[in-house]
């Protein structure tokens, strides 16, 4: 048996002129919490609809749970859950139908796997008669999460489920995943909030149909190859076009409250820049140095890539 | 003088109280951040401001008009622009541009005057004529926020205006609302990013049709003794009681 739930190698996927999946390589072990991290129209979509065997790739070769997703994509079929990122249950089925339907569909029955969606189902039932179109997004997201491991899969894909949901809500929802992930479902799960890379296991960067880089999250703060500072001051607006203007300037972006400025390692330190800053006119700046986020080295691994 | 005034603004359907009794004001040029769980009532709130939903209760005048009264002259003074729907997928560049140039009441020629202009700025005179849907997400983003002010409304309302979008696009698009907003332009805008939440000038943070925190970012993380915009927001919305939308 191999160790891996998801093994893809060199995955090609074009669209007409579009090439939306370039040399895709993505191996997901057993048992851990994957993310898949990039903005829209990355490719991670694509990659998903190819590992649930629902569309075929134009190259490379992928399995998940052992099977090879094109010639065994019977066998996969059985032992996924997929969450696709668009609402995709049947508007017009009741919470319950839908439910049954999908337990008919593998064979199985809502008591059957009772313990492993209770937590869930609790919150379902009071509704159990309502029609699925009817739910607020919330609950829409609860049961197409139910209905995704009402058959107990041992792998579970979630494509982007906490996409336009607020802040508390993601944070209930990450921690529903790593329950199910404690339970030994394998999970891959795509988000275009680099914040969330804190909760997964290992995460993969994807930009423009490329893996940019695949690691731990620490790892790939320790990639980060600059020194970073985070900097404020009174006005934030004027630093940050002041601070694109300084010699040793590698990249610079704002961060909410403080703006993160990147210079070659040594290139400067702490009070070289303040006072640097202060002979510029700014007022109560504060320079620190700073780990690097997962956000800080998507922004650099994708700028490297438009300058190649 | 203030772009937005509520004051009791209410929503009821049926027994259910959407938006409760919201009351504050937007000042001109101002960027101000409308926080709030999904479901907390802001979209609710947002159609009562935009002139497209009729209030139960309280009132509100936006850019000087009465949103009961005056809804159709609120619409000819502000721009919207959400993630979910901005701009004509199967009409080209040009033909949206023209499109909402005309739907706000421009004439042809000002429209072909500022058009050329706008596409210069956005480097996208090449691809004028090609389809919005063609575009890369992080450009129709720009390019839906330039035609969202393109008529130079007082007020532009942004529905989530960069969900989805890159990390580098997501920061290009905030120096365009900073530059809207000193041109005068007042920027209310509904974000799940808390980073963003920083970039306000003042945010409220909703929870169950209430406004529950009012006042710059750097005063809440004072008031509740937090780090960031986020923290606060998990203190303060953790508090409701309704769930989801």
């Amino acid at each position: 048996m191999t160790r891996f739930a998801v093994a893809a190698e060199g995955i090609e996927k074009h669209y007409g002129k579009v090439h939306a999946l370039k040399e895709v390589d993505l191996k997901v072990e057993k048992g851990e919490i994957f993310g898949l991290i990039g903005s829209d129209g990355s490719g991670k979509t694509s990659l998903f609809r190819i590992l649930t065997t629902l569309v075929l790739p134009d190259g490379g070769s992928a399995t998940v749970g052992g099977f090879d997703v094109v010639t065994q994509y019977r066998n996969i079929r059985k032992i996924i859950g997929y969450m696709p990122g668009r609402f995709s249950l049947y508007q017009d089925l009741s919470v319950r139908e839908n439910l049954d339907f999908f337990a008919t569909v593998f064979n199985t029955t809502i008591e059957e796997n009772q313990d492993l969606i209770k937590e869930i189902w609790v919150q379902l039932e009071p509704f159990s008669s309502r029609r699925a179109g009817n739910l607020s997004g919330g609950m829409k997201q609860k049961l197409a999460l139910c209905c995704a491991l009402v058959h107990r899969p041992d792998i579970l894909f979630l494509d982007e489920p906490t996409t336009g949901v607020d802040p508390v809500s993601r944070r209930e929802f990450w921690t529903m995943v790593s329950r199910f992930n404690r339970q030994g479902i394998s999970i891959l799960v795509s988000t275009p909030y680099m914040d969330e890379a804190a909760l997964c296991n290992r995460i993969a960067l994807i930009d423009d149909g490329t893996i940019l880089e695949t690691g731990t999250p620490s790892q790939l703060s320790e990639n980060y190859p600059d020194d970073l500072w985070s900097v404020t001051g009174d006005s934030l607006h004027t630093l940050l076009v002041l601070l694109k203007s300084h010699p040793s300037m590698h990249s610079c972006f704002s961060f909410g409250s403080s703006i993160h400025f990147s210079t070659a390692p040594g290139a400067i330190n702490k009070d070289v820049l303040t006072r640097w800053l202060e002979s510029h006119d700014q007022t109560n700046v504060s320079v620190t140095s700073i780990k690097p986020t997962i956000e800080d080295r998507f922004l650099s691994l994708s700028i490297e890539r438009v300058h190649r | 003088m203030n772009a937005i005034i509520a004051s009791n603004l209410t929503k009821k359907f049926g027994s259910f109280t959407a938006v409760d009794h919201i009351s504050f004001d937007v000042s001109e040029g101002e960027i101000f951040g409308f926080l709030g769980a999904n479901g907390a009532g802001k979209t609710t709130a947002m159609r009562m401001l935009t002139g497209l939903l009729k209030p139960t209760e309280g009132k509100a005048l936006v850019a000087g008009f009465d949103i009961k009264k005056q809804s159709e002259k609120i619409k000819a003074n502000i721009g919207y622009m959400s993630q979910r729907f901005a701009l004509y997928g199967d009409l080209t560049i040009s033909e949206n541009i023209r499109l909402f140039g005309g739907i706000y009441g421009m004439d042809a020629k000002l429209i072909a005057e500022k058009r050329d202009r706008l596409l210069d700025e956005l480097h996208l005179k090449e691809e004028k004529d090609s389809l919005v849907s063609r575009l890369p997400l992080g450009w129709k983003q720009k390019l839906a926020f330039s035609v969202s002010i393109f008529h130079e409304p007082k007020i532009v309302f942004l529905d989530e205006p960069t969900g989805g979008v890159d990390p580098a696009a997501r920061r290009r698009f905030w120096e365009m609302i900073y530059a809207a907003s000193e041109q005068g332009i007042t920027v209310f805008v509904t974000t799940h990013y808390m980073d963003e939440a920083e970039y306000c000038n003042r945010v409220s943070i909703m929870v169950d049709g209430r406004i529950e925190a009012l006042d710059s970012p750097h005063a809440l993380k004072t008031r509740y003794a937090a780090s960031s915009m986020d923290e606060v927001f998990q203190m303060i919305a953790r508090k409701a009681t309704r769930t989801a939308d």
